[in-house]
């Protein structure tokens, strides 16, 4: 099964394209996660932020009505 | 949200959440018990109690054990378990799987409770579990995965709260790493072979270990942080956008560290320099969880003051940005050849352990009590000592390692002008730190008090309130998404989408793997061969599985660094191709005792009389040892009943034996075996000993003595 790919790892010559590649995909993967990271719209950012703070649950009726909570 | 939309009432479930956390506890103590005692252990040899099932080397994987996959495995489910629907607004997608959950995984708890202390073990830290318990964690595992996954498909909140990125993330790892570190073949119903040898065995057990800390340790309780620190502080989190960055850089990054393990031993330097330079990149997503974790509370520091659950949490928080900063540091190599093998390892895994899962899972447990039983705390006085007496614990027991470590590294360097170890003898650098072994156990016995006091405090609460079994809630269903969902951004579309999430957190977590495994696996030239390397005697063999029994690798590596002050101390450093037959390999992380590499090679060979004694007795030839004794290996004999399959498992994992071997083994066995017996008889009967060959004792010294003896043959490899 290895044999498809065997071929690759013969000689330790020239065996520096391989980190290579991966570099520059793992770069540009996160340069662009950067880039529409910081694109995000501010409304998209709250409405995510407060998820676990919108539930309708117990802890949150609770602060609501200024019940010590610790 | 319009008037069309149905509102559906639910409920979710406390029971399980309860009954997860009270096992937290349950187990925490207990590991932390069995901490303290082998902590004792060290200063005083005796409370080993001269039996095989309290040994240090026993019990030290019950800790870790107990420690990681009972209380803070425990907690993960616990936080999940209340998180999950309350963020989906579902509750879980079956009671029964959260049941079989639940008593699965104590069940598994209880095995090991049980399998280690018998001696039952693969020796693979944090893998020790055999074969048949890592098919029930596999099982359990996948009930775990597979409730967690129903439960987001049929959710009510469209959107994936980052808390649950982390939580998909920890799953399918986690699957992933068991999976590949546990494969290994049977032998017998408690006994298996590793698959891998020597130095790939190395590096996929440090990739698993490392991972293990990773994806067990902290990505599931960044999970929890992100869900519980903004509900205890009422705020959002600080940066949703720096959460989506740090996680996909923080799962990416965090398996390529495994090799910071292995600096300096006989793994592969590309491989070596990998995890040193991901390792110091991972710095930054890891800080960006301590960043989002801590600034949550920007403006609003003064809860902190009042709120012990806030306090718990920043502690937690901090601790993991300190511990993520060591680590890294602790990666370089020249920071890594003073504090390798040495206990300022330790400092830095608990560190970790008691300050960011330890407190994290304090704190939480002080958040959900007064929640569940709906009711205040018994005693705000209790928790706060509580944090007090553990923050003080914390650093009695890291302080005084980080001096020990340091201390003892620097003695083993030290060198006269004329060019010889000061300290020859090791020993003497172990007598030097035992104090700082005392100080450690004062910070363990604070650290557990605390713990104590908190489980007490909470059974108080608990029967101060009612149990709130079902908590009932409503929320719209979910409203189909139209095709045309415009202006949204790519990230909500990941997750708007679990399975997608899911393969690619796989995908993401696969790479670093497979880069850095395959090639050990086909490229010779990493493993070069030494012609001189022979496969052990079948007596070495059970001598060997009778070192794994005892957990010798706890205390004492086989692997020597290209150092001069390691080269004069133990002999020529290990080469890989030294090890191409250890199924499973034995390099240790830990010198407690010195390296056994070359144990039996010229240099540093004893006679096999002074090796029976010092297993009877430590202290009958080296005054003031710290290692357990182990007379239970004069009187134990070695089952030769399984040499044959022993041999055939190796010979099928590629260790050349002849293939008619298995039958004759025992054969050579004896007669090596009358060889050891003979050369010690009359000294040892003089001083009242009984000698027989079959003895677990002759098996090992067997193997100790065949110790680094390969390579001073004469044979080499012909080019």
């Amino acid at each position: 099964m290895l044999k498809f790919i065997k071929h690759n790892m013969d000689t330790i010559a020239g065996i520096g394209i391989f980190p290579l590649i991966s570099f520059i995909i793992f770069f540009l993967f996160f340069i662009v996660l950067f880039v529409w990271v910081i694109n995000m719209k501010k409304t998209e950012i709250e409405l995510l932020s407060n998820l676990p703070l919108n539930a309708d649950d117990q802890v949150n009726s609770e602060l609501t009505n200024n019940t010590p909570n610790s | 949200m319009n008037n069309n939309t149905l509102i559906e009432k639910f409920s979710y479930d406390n029971n399980i959440v309860r009954l997860f956390a009270n096992a937290t506890m349950f187990w925490g103590i207990t590991g932390m018990v069995v901490g303290l005692t082998i902590a004792f252990q060290l200063i005083f040899p005796s409370w080993n109690l001269g039996i095989e099932y309290t040994s240090f080397g026993r019990l030290r994987p019950l800790h870790t054990n107990a420690v990681i996959f009972a209380f803070v495995g425990n907690g993960i489910f616990a936080g999940v378990y209340y998180s999950l629907p309350r963020l989906l607004k579902t509750p879980m997608w079956s009671k029964l799987l959260g049941k079989i959950n639940f008593w699965g995984w104590q069940l598994i708890i209880v095995s090991a409770v049980i399998t280690l202390p018998l001696g039952y073990t693969s020796s693979k830290e944090y893998a020790e579990l055999e074969w048949p318990i890592d098919i029930a964690i596999t099982l359990i595992w996948v009930v775990f995965g597979w409730n967690m996954f129903a439960t987001i498909l049929k959710r009510r909140e469209r959107h994936l709260y980052v808390a649950i990125w982390f939580y998909i993330a920890t799953f399918v790892t986690v699957a992933v790493l068991h999976l590949v570190n546990s494969f290994a073949l049977p032998v017998s119903f408690m006994k298996s072979y590793s698959w891998y040898a020597g130095v790939q065995d190395a590096l996929v057990q440090w990739w698993y270990g490392h991972n293990a800390v990773a994806f067990f340790l902290t990505t599931p309780y960044l999970g929890l942080m992100y869900y519980f620190v903004p509900k205890a502080a009422n705020r959002p989190v600080f940066s949703y956008r720096l959460s989506i960055i740090h996680f996909w850089a923080l799962i990416f990054l965090y398996i390529w560290a495994g090799p910071h393990h292995l600096l300096y031993t006989a793994l592969p330097d590309w491989a070596q320099s990998l995890g040193v330079v991901f390792s110091v990149m991972l710095i930054a997503p890891s800080w960006g969880g301590m960043i989002n974790g801590l600034l949550t509370l920007r403006g609003a520091w003064d809860k902190v003051r009042d709120s012990v659950v806030l306090k718990f949490m920043v502690v937690a928080i901090t601790a993991y940005g300190m511990a993520t900063f060591e680590g890294p540091m602790l990666s370089l190599k020249n920071v890594n050849a003073i504090a390798h093998f040495t206990d300022w390892i330790v400092a830095h895994v608990h560190v970790g352990a008691l300050g960011w899962n330890g407190f994290l899972t304090f704190g939480m447990l002080y958040f959900l009590w007064p929640i569940l039983f709906k009711t205040k705390l018994y005693s705000q006085k209790l928790a706060n000592f509580h944090f007090w007496i553990g923050t003080l614990g914390i650093l009695f027991y890291a302080i005084p390692l980080y001096w020990a470590g340091f201390a003892q590294s620097q003695m083993w360097n030290d060198f006269t002008k004329d060019g010889f170890l000061v300290y020859p003898n090791f020993l003497e650098t172990v007598t030097n730190i035992i104090p700082m072994y005392m100080y450690r156990a004062v910070g363990g016995t604070l650290y557990l008090i605390g713990a104590i006091v908190m489980v007490v405090n909470l059974i108080l609460t608990a029967k101060s309130g009612t149990f709130v079994r079902e908590e009932h809630a409503e929320a719209p269903a979910l409203v189909p998404l139209s095709k045309n969902y415009k202006d949204e951004h790519w990230h909500r579309w990941f997750e708007r989408k679990p399975t997608q999430m899911l393969i690619g957190s796989l995908i993401v977590i696969l790479i670093g793997g497979v880069i850095e495994m395959v090639p050990t696996f086909l490229v010779e030239s990493n493993v070069p061969t030494i012609k001189a390397v022979k496969p052990y005697t079948p007596l070495e063999l059970h001598g060997r599985d009778i070192y794994i029994q005892e957990g010798c690798v706890n205390c004492h590596t086989q692997m020597i660094r290209p150092f001069r002050s390691e080269t004069e101390r133990y002999g020529e450093y290990s080469k890989a191709g030294e090890f191409v037959y250890d199924h499973p390999f034995l390099w240790g992380s830990k010198r407690t005792g010195p390296d056994l590499a070359r144990e039996g090679s010229a240099k540093l060979r004893k006679p096999n009389s002074w090796h029976f004694k010092h297993m009877y007795d430590p202290r009958s030839v080296s005054d003031g040892s710290i290692m357990p004794a182990y007379p239970w290996l004069l009187d134990k004999s070695y089952d030769t009943t399984m040499t044959a399959a022993k041999i055939r498992a190796m010979i099928t994992l590629g260790v050349p034996y002849a293939e008619d071997f298995p039958e004759k083994a025992n054969a050579d066995i004896e007669r090596q075996a009358n060889e050891i017996v003979e050369s010690m008889r009359d000294l040892l009967e003089e001083d009242g000993f009984e000698v027989a060959p079959d003895r677990e004792i002759i098996a090992l010294i067997a193997y100790l003595q065949r110790l680094g003896r390969d390579i001073e043959s004469k044979e080499t490899n012909e080019k």
